[in-house]
């Protein structure tokens, strides 16, 4: 494909060969892009492709090593954010750039340039959020929100300042199918209103749907510029990729059912910190062999309920929760791993792995007390070697690619330190494996193969727990979906039966109508 | 006699006040700064041998808020630009001070100072009752109270104010709206270096006019326990730090009186009441979590 | 100029050995300039300093007096700073150890055994650890800041000692001067060379201890698990670790050894309780494991460099009449350049020119 130039007056925005470097990573590599007006254009690539680095620069918050950007046809140097609000550039963040312990319309006015008073912010706000049909308390904590209205709060703020092009990073990745439909009814009318919208996403089928053109990268590179409606979802994903993607095989469970692995039986718990969620009379029951997906909008509980079913957090009583059949609810971490279980969180630096120690050390911190015997002689003295042996061989197993022998975990790529983090624990061979947003930033090579990884483990007999907001993994992985909401689990929905507005609407708070004692049947 | 009491208790709360007060600005902006004790005393020796070269107190307490800013300018450079530890930097500035102040201030060891002299306003000095409690005071005391309003305002119910909040609730984010955090820091850090500065050049122009090494005796930790104390708002480090000068005042007049209690115990009281007063407050785990500035202590290194 | 950080990938191995070098470098060029301004000739004033107290024997053995209860105290608090438990009240701990290993000698000055020396010690050890146990139990139970509590038990403690020794156990054969009776030979620690000097067997133990806590730290899982909890205290707790236990472990350790610290200098340099023990060692010990990269080996020899800067005090001030208050001032700026220097660990400074800053080729990097 190649680029179609407008005739006639200069595009909107035009950037020739904009790089970017850190250290010795070229992040962006000779970028160029031009979006015409009233022009919603696709950044497409995976993750780490530079698609965030590229709108930095953009948006003034990177400086660029070189290349240049014209602004309806004259050159300019973006600074600052500021000076990027005053071109007329709004941003909407995929990590927001929100204040938790700041109000909505105080989050607003944090970001305008001239001093306005919250009471006309807050009015302003009203009427923009009335007009968009995104409803807002402009007085609200943003801290007691949830990711959707969190959303909203940075799409009003970007709006407030009429830009002429407004970039949005992932917008729907922490969105029900519903809210996303939502958001792009939002979009077409700005779209309409002449505005032009730089929209980024590794969501082949929403680009398709609403992008007027696009530009794929990879590697930090132009791969090739596009009209996304002429492609099909998979060539777009093969520019993306490089190669054909592959999606894991998922060979059909036993139709016999194991035995029970991991039995929830009411479990609640109290909100630990001010703006954590409670979690709420959860009942769950987990067969040897089977995927369950829970799927859910961030911030709905899942780190929590991670927290309880792992045992960083202790039940009331000793019941709530069973492994292989034992009451566990009053042990801690290791001794659930003592029965077979094992566990990945969310987080890789900092909760998964301490980000500056080394990958074996990083092996000895989940495993210390399964592999006692290995791994520790008389005195609680570490033994190096084996240590060593055993990590070299998950990092073989699981293609962990690294630049030294034994490296810190943070210099490692998201998707490498991941396919570590998940090798140590199937290096195990857990008989129950809780995995919580098992490819979250992971390249889609490393997602596949982590996957397939999870698949497989279930089908040699244990049972595997994936927590995930990517609703096209879970329905790649499971064989059931349960949702998670406010702190609540719906009963598990087969595979077969799940379509993405079922789920959709139960992701954005929609009655199950179910007792959730009798969810450990429904699987 | 209450009269008195009410004006020592406020000499011995103000130096507490001041010193919490610009501690409370420079947390508010996400920044912990353990050197309030070395800027103190820095102040103090500071405040006193300018007092006595140039013969004025006025000189002299803006040469402690001078060396209080400038003292501190080298805790901002360590911790913002170098990223330093902010726990172990703040008590290697009280370190140096401590060392610094105690080099300084040999010479005017046992030279009786310049005391600054309270306020007189004509007429309203002397209204019956509320006349000497309100209004005769040193100028420093009403320095203090407007340092408290002026505080209290500038944070909540200004712009400036708001963006100094969010750069301690999220500087990443904050970051990425193109506020410049580490300013943002460096200025709320000298600014409470100059408070810093001036609570010790109080000590040595009001509440003692002389030169003792070490004189700050731990106010400037007291200051930092009071700005957990208040849960970060201005007008409760202002009652904290008149509950604890009347616990200190308390204890000296418990003193005087003769009581049969050592006056070693009786001066561990603040200290004992100090740490009474942390756990009171921080037992409550949910209201500390919530009034924390988010990014305390945390550096930030931002990507160009 | 602008300076601008770029993380390393890996900590640098290079500047983790030469920051605690390159740190005192720069504090000579410092304190030259401060000497100078002081009107002293720097290179005279820093052969006093830093040469002199090496040249003779009994100054040695002054050295290692001086050197045990910082080495001790920052032994222990190394296990503390790296577990991320901010103990800054061992100066408390170390009055509080040598308060209560006193008790023996003074309230029972008729029992003179072999056993009572050790038990002092021991007690010692107990009074230290019980003392620094009230933050620690603070902090794990009521979340309690646990630097401004050791700090204010440092005050308290300070306090009590000098009601001490001027009140209750005050020796009434003193002629009214604070201090206790003075140890009868059972109670006070032997000379390690009597013949030599008046070094004591504190120094051993010094010794001892910054070995059995190098190799806790470096081979087993207790201090694998001190630097977890350390650095990323969630992954600690994902680990298994009990960050409640670690507190109590870190304060219990370093408060035993300020303990062992107070104790030792009471009964090996002092030989009798009086309120001048708390001198500050426990404060200056802060700089000397920070000089020491929190490695028990590395404290021992920047607890024989904080050591030499005490006793070059006091030669210069004899031999070039500089004040003995610019030690203080002189250590505190040692602690200022060890933490800058080791920000070149885990970044490279790079000092940009502000137009360059698009051409690349301009900035120098460190």
């Amino acid at each position: 494909m190649s680029e179609t130039r407008e005739t006639g007056a200069a595009p909107l925005l035009e950037v020739r060969g904009l790089t970017k470097v850190f250290g010795q990573l070229k992040a962006c590599d000779n970028i160029d892009l031009t979006i015409g007006k009233g022009e919603i254009h696709a950044l497409l690539g995976e993750n780490g492709a530079g698609k965030s680095t590229f709108v930095k620069m953009l948006f003034g918050s990177l400086e660029p090593a070189a290349g240049d950007i014209f602004w309806n046809g004259a050159k300019v140097a973006i600074k600052s954010p500021g000076q990027a609000r005053k071109l007329g550039i709004g941003m909407v963040f995929q990590h927001f750039s929100l204040f938790e312990a700041l109000t909505a319309a105080e989050n607003i006015l944090l970001s305008l340039d001239d001093d306005t008073s919250i009471i006309e912010i807050a009015e302003k706000a009203h009427s923009v959020s009335k007009a968009y049909g995104l409803p807002l308390d402009p007085y609200a904590l943003v801290g007691d929100l949830s990711v959707g209205e969190r959303q909203r709060i940075e799409i009003i703020r970007c709006l407030l300042q009429q830009p002429e092009l407004i970039i949005l990073d992932e917008p729907t990745s922490v969105l029900t199918p519903q809210e996303a439909d939502k958001l792009f009814e939002t979009l077409e009318r700005l779209r309409s209103e002449g505005k032009s919208i730089l929209y980024i996403s590794h969501r082949l089928e929403e680009v398709k749907r609403m992008c007027d053109r696009a530009t794929v990268l990879r590697h930090g590179k132009v791969v090739g510029h596009c009209d996304p409606r002429r492609e099909t979802a998979a060539s777009l994903a093969r520019m993306m990729v490089g190669s054909d993607v592959v999606t894991a095989e998922r060979p059909p469970a036993s139709a016999a059912g194991g035995t029970e692995l991991l039995g929830i039986c009411g479990l609640s718990r109290k909100p630990a910190g001010p703006f954590s969620i409670p979690l709420r009379n959860i009942w769950l029951s987990l067969k040897a062999g089977e995927v369950l997906g829970i799927a859910g909008v961030a911030g709905n509980g899942q780190g929590e309920f991670f927290e309880a079913v792992s045992g960083e957090a202790l039940q009331e009583s000793a019941d709530v929760i069973r492994i292989r059949g034992n009451p566990v609810g009053r042990l801690d971490i290791s001794g659930r791993r003592l029965l077979g279980a094992a566990f990945v969180p969310e987080e890789r630096l900092g909760h998964g792995a301490a980000p500056s120690m080394r990958l074996s050390e990083n092996l000895l911190l989940s495993r210390f007390r399964t592999d006692a015997k290995a791994f520790l002689g008389r005195m609680g003295i570490i033994r190096g070697e084996p240590i060593k042996a055993a990590s070299q061989r998950i990092i073989k197993e699981m293609d962990v690619r690294k630049s030294a022998e034994d490296p810190e975990a943070a210099s490692l790529s998201g998707g490498n330190l991941q396919k570590f983090i998940i090798g140590r624990e199937l290096d195990r061979k857990p008989s129950v494996l809780i995995v919580n947003q098992p490819t979250w930033g992971v390249d889609a090579g490393a997602a596949a193969r982590i996957r397939q990884a999870l698949i497989d483990l279930a089908r040699a007999g244990s049972a595997v727990l994936v927590i995930s907001q990517d609703l096209d993994e879970l329905f790649e992985v499971s064989d059931a979906i349960a949702v998670m909401h406010g702190g609540q689990l719906s009963a598990p929905i087969p595979v077969a039966e799940a379509t993405s507005e079922r789920i959709g609407l139960l992701m954005g708070g929609a009655d199950s109508g179910h007792d959730p004692r009798q969810s450990g049947e429904a699987a | 006699m209450f009269e008195a009491v009410f004006i020592t208790i406020a000499t011995a709360a103000t130096p507490l006040l001041i010193a919490a007060m610009g501690e409370l600005v420079v947390e508010r902006s996400g920044v912990l700064n353990l050197g309030v004790e070395g800027m103190m005393i820095m102040g103090a020796v500071t405040g006193f041998a300018v007092t006595l070269t140039t013969g004025s107190p006025w000189l002299g307490a803006l040469a402690a808020i001078l060396v209080g800013a400038l003292f501190s300018l080298m805790f901002a450079f360590l911790t913002l630009t170098l990223v330093t530890n902010q726990v172990a930097t703040g008590l290697a500035l009280t370190l140096l001070g401590l060392g610094l102040s105690g080099m300084i201030g040999e010479s005017f060891v046992g030279r009786p100072g310049i005391k600054m002299a309270p306020l007189y306003i004509p007429w309203l000095t002397d209204l019956p009752y509320v006349g000497r409690l309100l209004f005769g005071q040193d100028p420093i005391f009403y320095i203090s109270i407007l340092l408290t309003a002026g505080v209290a305002w500038f944070l909540f119910y200004t712009k400036a104010g708001l963006t100094l909040r969010s750069v301690g609730d999220n500087h990443a984010s904050a970051h990425a709206l193109g506020i410049n955090v580490i300013a943002i820091r460096y200025m709320a850090v000298m600014f409470g270096g100059a408070c810093a500065g001036l609570a010790g050049g109080f000590l040595a122009l009001v509440y003692v006019p002389q030169w003792v090494e070490g004189m700050s005796a731990g106010r400037g930790w007291i200051a930092l326990a009071l700005v957990v104390f208040a849960s970060w708002r201005p007008w409760r480090v202002l009652a904290g730090a008149y509950l604890f000068g009347a616990v200190s005042i308390g204890q000296l007049h418990a003193q005087a009186l003769g009581w049969p209690i050592p006056s070693q115990l009786l001066s561990s009281l603040p200290y004992l009441a100090t740490i009474a007063v942390l756990v009171l407050i921080s037992r409550n785990r949910r209201l500390t979590m919530v009034n924390t500035p988010a990014c305390l202590g945390q550096s930030f290194v931002p990507d160009r | 100029m602008r300076i601008e950080l770029v993380k390393r990938p890996q900590h640098s191995r290079l500047f983790s050995a030469l920051s605690p070098f390159i740190a005192f470098a720069l504090t000579l060029v410092a304190g030259a300039i401060l000497f100078m301004a002081l009107g002293k000739n720097p290179a005279t004033t820093l052969y006093y300093y830093f040469i002199d107290p090496l040249m003779e024997m009994w100054s040695l053995h002054e050295l290692a007096i001086k050197a045990a209860p910082l080495i001790l105290i920052a032994v222990g608090l190394s296990v503390c700073f790296l577990s991320n438990n901010w103990n800054i009240g061992a100066e408390g701990q170390f009055v509080v150890g040598g308060i209560v290993g006193s008790m023996l000698p003074v309230l029972f000055p008729e029992l003179k055994f072999w056993f009572v020396l050790p038990l002092m010690l021991v007690m010692g050890m107990a009074g230290g650890a019980l003392y620094a146990s009230i933050p620690a139990v603070l902090k794990v139970r009521f979340n309690t800041n646990e630097i401004l509590t050791s700090l204010m038990l440092v005050y308290v403690a300070q306090l009590f000692l000098d009601w001490l020794v001027r009140g209750p156990w005050r020796n009434p054969a003193g002629m009214n001067f604070p201090g206790t009776v003075r140890f009868h030979e059972y109670a006070v620690l032997p000379e390690l060379l009597p013949a030599s000097g008046r070094a004591h067997w504190g120094f051993v133990f010094a010794l001892i201890a910054a070995l059995v806590v190098w190799f806790v730290l470096s081979k087993t899982l207790k201090g694998f698990q001190v630097k977890v909890l350390g650095q990323s205290p969630r992954a600690g707790r994902f680990a298994g670790f009990s960050s409640g236990r670690m507190v109590m472990f870190a304060f219990l350790v370093s408060g035993a050894l300020a303990g062992l610290a107070g104790i030792s200098e009471v009964s090996g340099a002092v030989k009798h309780l009086n309120e001048k023990l708390s001198i500050g060692y426990g404060f200056t010990a802060i700089i000397v494991a920070f000089l020491g990269r929190l490695n028990p080996l590395g404290i021992v020899a920047a607890g024989l460099v904080l050591a030499l800067t005490y006793l070059g005090g006091e030669a210069a001030q004899i031999s070039v009449g500089l004040s003995d208050k610019v030690v203080r001032a002189f250590q505190g700026l040692i602690l200022f350049f060890v933490l800058a220097c080791d920000t070149l660990i885990h970044y490279r400074i790079r000092l940009v020119r502000p137009r360059a800053a698009v051409a690349g080729g301009e900035a120098s990097h460190v």
